[in-house]
């Protein structure tokens, strides 16, 4: 798939979540996104964003903007190496959460994203792809 | 300690000290970091003189080494004069230039020193240049904290003006979000809010998000808290200006504020009177005609 534009950013401060953020929004507006898909995607990205930072110890985002025949979508990619998670399944569940949160970033995330990936492994670490397409 | 050789040169410096400030202030003009309403040539000229000085007793007491306690002053002064530099809004490139713009006056100072054998010469040029490519850097280090501190406490000041609890009624408080909800910021704010409620025995909050760019459960969750903690307070909160994306993005994330919801602050405020017992009706006519 091409890409047309790519970014990497690193997550060490909540500041890095918010400066993200604004990168994802940018880019969504770029390609012509709407106002109701920019949010979702931002907010998407927040999500994933915090629990890299707040779970992940820290990690990086890259955020690209992807084209695949007539479309162009918005990407993110977050990579930590931190503790990993032991049961992605439960993971993904409304509600469950280990640091006492809502528990929906990860399953919300996913219902505000076009495409969603998780690979986690206990001890390595945990990536997740988030991406968004401008439809029509 | 200055090597004889420095020493010599320090002494010669010091004897053609005019010509070399000359030339600095030249080369510091052509470069245009003069004038444009951020400092003055008789300013730049102070600094050039003073810094000069400290350069000159520098070198003779400790030849090139920067690290020497004897280049004490010259740091401070560099520094200081950077850190006004960043609040002036000058570049940083524009900031390392007034010492860079020494090198070269330098140069034609040695070349022009007599009693110098070319070798010692040519060893102080390389000292020389090394001396003012440290200091360059100097400056553009206390430049970059200066420009940190600003940021930092501006970020402060925005996080402190931004989020006042406003008095709308006897009874009712108003708390226009505006901006990042970052989590410190957040704790702030809703603390504010739950103070101003103690002390105005309020009884309706009305949150209002309209100027919040992104909910998410972190943001969610601190509204939900705020909420919770009002009502054991004996305080109703409404939240206002949820726009339509936010709101549909919440209903996606998953988050359910379970309060009471208005699209504006007007709509809320409407709703807060009605609780508190109050109408809002049309002035009558004769209060506004004459006789
Ligand atoms: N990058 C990560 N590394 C390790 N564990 C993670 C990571 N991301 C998520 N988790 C685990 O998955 C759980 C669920 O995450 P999710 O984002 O859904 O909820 P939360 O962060 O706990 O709460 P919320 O996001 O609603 O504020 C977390 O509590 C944490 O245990
Ligand atoms: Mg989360």
């Amino acid at each position: 798939m091409p890409v047309t534009s790519s970014d990497t950013m690193e997550i060490r401060t909540s500041d890095d979540i918010v400066r993200v953020r604004q990168k994802v929004r940018d880019l969504a507006v770029g390609i012509g996104l709407g106002l109701v898909d920019q949010t979702k995607i931002v907010t998407a990205a927040s999500e994933i964003a915090r629990n890299t930072l707040d779970y992940g110890g820290g990690g990086t985002a890259r955020v690209e903007v992807i084209e695949e025949g007539f479309r162009r979508g918005v990407r993110v990619t977050f990579e930590d190496e931190g503790p990993g998670i032991a049961d992605v399944t439960r993971a993904m569940q409304d509600g469950f959460t280990t640091g006492g949160g809502l528990g929906l970033g990860l399953s919300g995330a996913k219902r505000l994203s076009n495409e969603f990936s998780i690979q986690s492994a206990v001890g390595v670490g945990t990536r997740i792809m988030i991406a968004r397409w401008k439809s029509g | 300690m200055a090597s004889p050789d420095q020493a010599r040169f320090a002494a010669l410096l010091a004897a053609d000290r005019d010509r070399i400030l000359a030339a600095w202030i030249g080369a510091l003009k052509a470069a245009g970091t003069v004038g444009q309403g951020r400092i003055t040539a008789m300013e730049m000229e102070t600094q050039a003189r003073e810094m000069l000085g400290h350069l000159v007793a520098a070198i003779g007491e400790a030849g090139f080494d920067a690290k020497a306690p004897a280049y004490g002053r010259l740091r401070d002064g560099l520094a200081e004069i950077s850190r006004t530099r960043a609040m002036q809004g000058f570049s940083p490139s524009e900031t390392a230039a007034f010492v860079f713009s020494l090198k070269r006056p330098l140069h034609e100072a040695i070349a022009r020193a007599e009693g110098l054998d070319p070798a010692a010469a040519a060893e102080i040029g390389v000292e020389a240049s090394v001396l003012v490519d440290q200091f360059g850097l100097l400056t553009v280090e206390a430049y970059q904290k200066r420009r940190e501190e600003v940021i930092i406490r501006q970020q402060r000041e925005i996080a402190e003006l931004s989020t006042p609890v406003v008095k709308l009624w006897d009874g009712v408080l108003a708390l226009p979000l505006i901006g990042t909800l970052d989590s410190e910021r957040t704790q702030v704010v809703m603390e504010n809010l739950l103070q101003s409620i103690v002390d105005h025995s309020a009884e309706i909050a009305i949150i209002d998000i309209t100027g919040v760019p992104t909910v998410d459960t972190l943001v969610a969750q601190h509204l939900l808290k705020t909420v919770a903690a009002a009502r054991l307070m004996g305080a109703d909160c409404i939240i206002s200006g949820i726009r339509p994306q936010i709101a549909q993005t919440m209903v996606h994330l998953g988050v359910e504020l379970n309060v009471v919801s208005k699209a504006t602050l007007a709509d809320a405020f409407a709703v807060a009177l009605r609780r508190i017992g109050r109408t809002v009706v049309p002035a009558r006519p004769a209060a506004s005609a004459q006789g």
